[in-house]
């Protein structure tokens, strides 16, 4: 069986193919003010590259904010259970899965088979969710690739003050003024970011195995500041991140009978 | 250099002033306010509880270096020596770094006595949005504060969301209130709480074919919502009272005063010196408690 | 007086009230927060001509209220708060 996960997120609109556990094609474009448009250019990207067409796919499944706009699934799931589907698809002892979108942050309890128990996110505030590293980045004029390994390189605690994107951004412009190296400003706002994702986490309660999805698990600034924080050895990522909820909804989706 | 010139909407103009009917010379007490804050800073003298000078700056980069230069603006024009003065309070943002301050106290409890002073004991409710925070205060008829909350978290409804916005807009700063109601009919507002997001919603509107003054309307509306709710959550009693950079703002204020519903108190003074004046009170006070740098 | 600690940002309100007319600085609130949100001062900030003890919220956290205390407000199972309940006195109230 051949299935399909879309993801229409805020920011960007994610398609996976998957048969028989292997991904045959993936995509990712921008949202931009059309979501069905993107959603159908994305799945197009997504057949190109696995060299099938539309009637090969057996279902579709829907997920992201922008679910609705994905006209053609079979079945459209809520965040909470694509976290859920994927976690649990990639690793079997999940209980704890995280994903920060571009616009939104979320936790999700799981059950050992990895159904949602119970879920917090941390909604409607730029800095709470991805858009703060990548704010910061353009305050700081550092790629935003360049961020994560900047902040490996400095070891210094500096807390942030700000709690909001644009307060924040005047700060570190501050700390620039300052003369505070690259490294302990990327640091911090590492830190800053961290420590607001796992405050939401806490809310549901840390237990292991701890999952994250998302494009934020490619920063090693921000992973090795979660691990810090939680007081933890190992968080698990799958393969493709930032496909994380795309192939939850196309496990859910396969599952509908 | 674009940053200089967005400034200039709070760049007040720097004034001093001294009160001719009193001398320094045949008074009790002489206290000082000093209030940092992160535009502008002021220093208020008070001779036995009545004005007696007072000086209005931009705030510099440096903290402590701002505290001395209003102060020496305010003493400036009076001929009093600094060390005539039996008590310094320092208060604001930036109230850490007044050096020669005896004391700090909150810029909660001082606006609420310097509106007191100014507005009369009537007062009883003080709206104050500056660049980067919102104060709503209720006080009683001695000025003491009775209930307050203060958001210095959130950029949205602050000076600082505000420029945010222009910014994108590309509107002055200066022409927010005039262009905001340049509009056929007045829009409802924006949605997004969040300045991030009210300005990928404002992207989407201009796509739509939204004009940039009804764009900018819609955000003003939703500003003036936000801090109505806010200064509601304590409520609001008459007299009512604004002050702060943004009660220039008549794109905002002229859509938040409907839905108070009261007709905000006015005054001869210069609003901007209500923190250090309060402050100055205070020290006036603990002088009389015996608590001045010159005993008894 | 009511003091309103915290914020209100997109995410919703975030305040933790003090009374501190009701208040008399006895600390518990303190020793009953894992988070440390609450300190007493001898004098209160706000209120300079008061001449007793007060609690108030330590100023590093007014702006991470929401954050500080989620530990404390569990989605699931919320339990009465630790603060509220070591007062006794009715002085603190959270807005969420």
């Amino acid at each position: 069986m051949i299935t399909a996960g879309i993801d229409c997120g805020a920011k960007s609109t994610k398609t996976v193919i998957i048969k028989d556990g292997q991904i045959l094609g993936k995509a990712i474009v921008q949202t931009g003010f059309d979501q069905k448009k993107a959603v159908h250019e994305s799945l197009g990207k997504a057949m190109k590259e696995a060299g099938i067409s539309r009637e090969e796919i057996d279902k579709i499944g829907g997920t992201g904010s922008g679910r609705n706009s994905v006209d053609m699934a079979d079945k459209t799931v809520n965040d909470i259970k694509a976290m859920g589907k994927s976690a649990h698809y990639y690793f079997k002892n999940a209980r704890t899965v995280s994903d920060v979108g571009a616009e939104e942050g979320r936790a999700v309890k799981l059950d050992e088979k990895g159904n949602p128990l119970d879920f917090a996110i941390n909604e409607k505030c730029a800095a709470g969710a991805g858009f703060f590293i990548e704010a910061m980045a353009r305050a700081l004029e550092t790629p935003l690739e360049e961020m994560g390994p900047l902040a490996r390189q400095s070891d210094k605690v500096i807390p942030m003050n700000a709690q909001c994107v644009i307060f924040a951004e005047s700060e570190v412009v501050g700390l620039i003024h300052a003369k505070t190296s690259k490294e302990d400003i990327s640091k911090s706002i590492h830190d800053a970011m961290a420590s607001r994702i796992v405050s939401m986490i806490r809310r549901i309660g840390v237990n292991e195995d701890v999952v994250m999805l998302g494009g934020v698990a490619y920063n090693p600034g921000f992973m090795s500041a979660m691990k810090r924080e939680l007081r933890l050895d190992n968080i698990y990522i799958p393969d493709i991140p930032e496909y994380g909820m795309a192939v939850g909804a196309a496990i859910a989706a396969a599952e509908e009978i | 250099m674009g940053e200089e010139k967005r400034q200039e909407f709070w760049r007040w103009t720097e004034s001093n002033w001294k009160n001719p009917e009193l001398d320094w010379e045949n008074t009790k007490y002489i206290t000082i306010g000093i209030d940092v804050g992160s535009v502008s800073s002021q220093a208020v003298i008070l001779a036995d509880g009545e004005i007696f000078s007072y000086g209005n700056m931009r705030t510099g980069s440096d903290s402590p270096g701002s505290a001395r230069n209003v102060m020496n603006f305010a003493l400036e024009v009076t001929g009093m020596p600094e060390d005539r003065m039996d008590y310094c309070i320092g208060t604001g943002y930036g109230r850490v770094n007044v050096p020669m301050a005896d004391k700090t106290i909150t810029e909660i409890a001082c606006h609420a006595r310097g509106a007191n002073f100014i507005y009369g004991p009537e007062v009883r409710t003080v709206l104050d949005v500056g660049g980067q925070d919102i104060k709503a205060i209720q006080c009683d008829e001695r000025g003491k504060v009775t209930n307050f909350l203060m958001n210095d978290k959130c950029a949205a409804g602050t000076g600082r969301g505000m420029e945010v916005f222009s910014d994108l807009l590309g509107i002055p700063i200066t022409e927010v209130g005039d262009r905001s109601f340049q509009v056929e009919e007045e829009p409802e507002a924006v949605s997004s709480t969040c300045v991030v997001y009210a300005k990928s919603e404002a992207t989407a509107l201009l796509r739509k074919g939204w004009s940039t003054e009804e764009v900018l309307a819609a955000y003003c509306r939703a500003m003036a919502e936000r801090i109505y709710s806010l200064v509601g959550r304590i409520g609001v009693v008459p007299s009512f009272a604004i002050t702060g950079g943004m009660a220039k703002n008549r794109g905002v204020i002229d859509r938040l005063m409907p839905m108070v519903g009261l007709e905000s108190a006015k005054t001869n003074w210069d609003t901007q010196i209500a923190g250090a004046l309060g402050a100055a009170l205070f020290g006036y006070a603990l002088c009389q408690k015996g608590k001045g740098r010159k005993k008894g | 007086m009511l003091a309103n600690y915290g914020y209100r940002d997109a995410s919703g309100d975030h305040f933790i009230t003090i009374d501190t007319d009701k208040c008399n600085g006895c600390g518990e609130c303190v020793t009953a927060c894992p988070q440390g949100v609450f300190v007493v001062l001898d004098e209160d900030p706000n209120d300079p001509l008061r001449d007793d003890p007060v609690a108030v919220v330590v100023s590093d956290k007014k702006k991470k209220l929401k954050y500080e205390c989620n530990p404390c407000k569990s989605t699931f199972n919320r339990p009465p708060l630790p603060c509220v309940i070591a007062c006794g006195q009715g002085v603190i109230s959270h807005s969420w």
